[in-house]
């Protein structure tokens, strides 16, 4: 591609003698991602629900934790909690605040104005997650230290699973949500439609019952959602009891959920609304 | 070899229900052409100028822009144009300026803003968002933001629309400025006198397919004049001397109203001039008319029906 811009030829405004620096994916993403946060800002109610559920919900579970039967699976009260902090994060903050950011740029048009401009659609979608997935990373690790403070978790035995699982859950999640916008016609019907995931990654995946209190068929078909692979990897990361093949199967299964999640993407999502 | 902007061969869109929006049309702008597209809604407007705009992928033909696929080879046009969609697209929570910064990043070789902002009249509104600016506004803010990278061509999709007479003789006043300094601009309008004013050369588009272009005086030439009058009493339209000795091409009765048609207006107006004032008849409801842009409009409009019922 040139640069320079054919000055030979018709004579163009005084604008045309500046160097024609192009702008930096970096630049762009930057661009889009203050905006998006300048935005987030100002919507008080996805902002409080981002927040505050992932931080105080969990917490109320921790009768319901105490009455389970652990004996066992080798889980404590904190390495069931922690875990689901985290979920509650993704599926919060991340997931359903991004499918209402994405289906209402689409219907202002916002999605369809940057795509005629030098913005890739990766960086217009990357863009408009990056503030929710900075707060899911930050609500995270606050999560892990308010934990292990209050909790007596100790330190994760194997680290590496931890943080492989968080940030293969912060890719996983802006892609579902990306996927689940495409159905979605309005922000309106975008509050509906995160519930199914919603329900079943909060029941199935391990984020308010652990798999492993549930009975073997039943948990090796939760195992395959896609919220599973992340808690497992987070939960047996902590308590450091995840075998290095349970670990490669949770692995796989969640770069598979985030290569589905590109080719649908990819495939079907929308840029404009329909008309 | 002449420099070619735009250059588009028998260009085709579907919807995905089958609907053909449209159906082969070529043409080509070039470096520093105003070009217009004209239609009624829903004549292919907005379809052909999405894909010049290489926001979707034509179903057949070629377009060129600057000599590139404006969808396959983004990266190497979006730097050089600037696009104003039919409506909206900047989030009704950011101000002005937060538009305005966000786009600028976005966009290569961006000018300030506040310059930006101030060639199109929103200087001083800067603080405010953008759901609370009238819809004039709304649409100076979309231009401007079409103009922030100084792009050598510029796509507006319907850019008047909204505004009322004094904002459409500003952003007319800065679409002829671009122009004058070089940029080659496409515009889409339903309205007639905005063709008129700001283009070089024009298209008119007809439920997909280009009914007429050239430039506005050419498209203008190939329409006949008009002279209708109301019949004296008791005179017939075999009453008048033969039609073609004055020059009339063609002609239609409603009611007592004779309608005739003619390329040569002084002549054939001088002629049924000067029978009237021989026969001593008085011609009531006379009206003279040369061809415009807006009886050629109609004209194709009607044609292009007729055609369509007859070869049903």
């Amino acid at each position: 591609m040139s640069a320079t811009a054919t000055p030979t030829t018709g004579p163009r405004g005084p604008g045309s003698a500046r160097s024609a620096a192009l702008t930096t994916p970096a630049c762009r993403l930057l661009a889009l991602a203050r905006a998006e946060l300048t935005l987030l800002g100002r919507a008080k109610g996805t902002l409080f629900a981002a927040l505050f559920v992932p931080l105080v919900v969990p917490f109320t579970m921790k009768s319901t934790v105490k009455n389970m039967d652990l004996d066992g699976t080798g889980l404590s009260m904190g390495s069931v909690l922690l875990p689901s902090a985290i979920a509650f994060s993704l599926l919060f903050a991340v997931y359903s605040a991004l499918v209402s950011v994405y289906a209402a740029r689409r219907e202002e048009l916002v999605l369809k104005r940057l795509r005629t401009g030098e913005v890739r659609d990766v960086e217009i979608l990357a863009g408009a997650a990056l503030p929710s997935v900075a707060i899911g990373l930050v609500q995270s690790l606050v999560l892990m230290g308010m934990c292990a403070a209050l909790l007596d978790v100790g330190t994760p035995g194997a680290a590496h699973y931890v943080v492989l699982g968080l940030l293969l859950g912060l890719v996983m999640f802006p892609l579902l949500a990306a996927v689940t916008s495409i159905v979605s016609r309005s922000v309106e019907s975008a509050q509906v439609m995160v519930m199914p995931l919603l329900f079943a990654s909060l029941l199935g995946s391990g984020a308010t019952l652990p798999l492993e209190v549930m009975p073997d068929k039943l948990a090796s078909v939760c195992e395959l959602l896609p919220l599973s692979p992340v808690i497992a990897l987070i939960r047996g990361g902590w308590t450091g009891e995840l075998g290095a093949g349970e670990g490669l199967r949770a692995i796989l299964i969640a770069v598979a959920w985030i290569a589905l999640g590109v080719f649908a993407v990819k495939r079907w999502f929308r840029w404009e609304p329909r008309r | 070899m002449t420099d070619q902007v735009i250059d588009v061969t028998d260009l085709r869109r579907s919807y995905t229900g089958g609907f053909e929006a449209v159906r082969g049309t070529s043409f080509t702008v070039g470096r520093g052409e105003l070009f217009a597209l004209l239609g009624t809604n829903g004549a292919g407007k907005t379809s052909t100028l999405e894909v010049l705009e290489g926001l979707a992928r034509p179903t057949g033909g070629t377009v060129r822009v600057l000599g590139h696929d404006p969808y396959r080879e983004r990266a190497a046009v979006r730097p050089r144009t600037g696009v104003m969609l039919q409506e909206g697209g900047f989030p009704s929570e950011l101000t002005v300026d937060e538009t305005a910064r966000m786009w600028a990043n976005c966009t290569s070789g961006a000018r300030a803003t506040a310059d930006v902002l101030a060639s199109v009249g929103l200087s001083g509104r800067g603080g405010v968002r953008v759901k609370q600016l009238s819809g004039g506004e709304k649409r100076r803010l979309d231009l401007a933001m079409a103009l922030i990278g100084d792009p050598e061509v510029l796509f507006l999709d319907e850019p008047t629309t909204g505004l009322d007479a004094e904002g459409r003789r500003e952003t007319w006043d800065l679409v002829r400025a671009l122009r004058d300094q070089g940029t080659t601009v496409l515009l889409t309008t339903h309205y007639l006198e905005e063709a008129e004013q700001l283009a070089d050369r024009l298209a008119i588009l007809h439920e997909g397919r280009i009914a007429a272009t050239g430039r506005v005086a050419d498209v203008v030439a190939s329409q006949p004049s008009q002279i209708s009058f109301e019949l004296p009493d008791g005179y017939f339209p075999g009453d008048l001397p033969p039609l073609a000795q004055l020059g009339v091409t063609g002609h239609d009765v409603q009611g007592r109203t004779l309608r005739l048609r003619t390329d040569e207006l002084q002549r054939a107006a001088t002629a049924l001039l000067t029978w009237a004032k021989d026969t001593g008849v008085e011609l009531r409801r006379l009206d003279v008319r040369a061809a415009s842009l807006e009886e050629a409009f109609l004209q194709i409009a009607k044609d292009a029906t007729n055609e369509k019922e007859t070869v049903r």
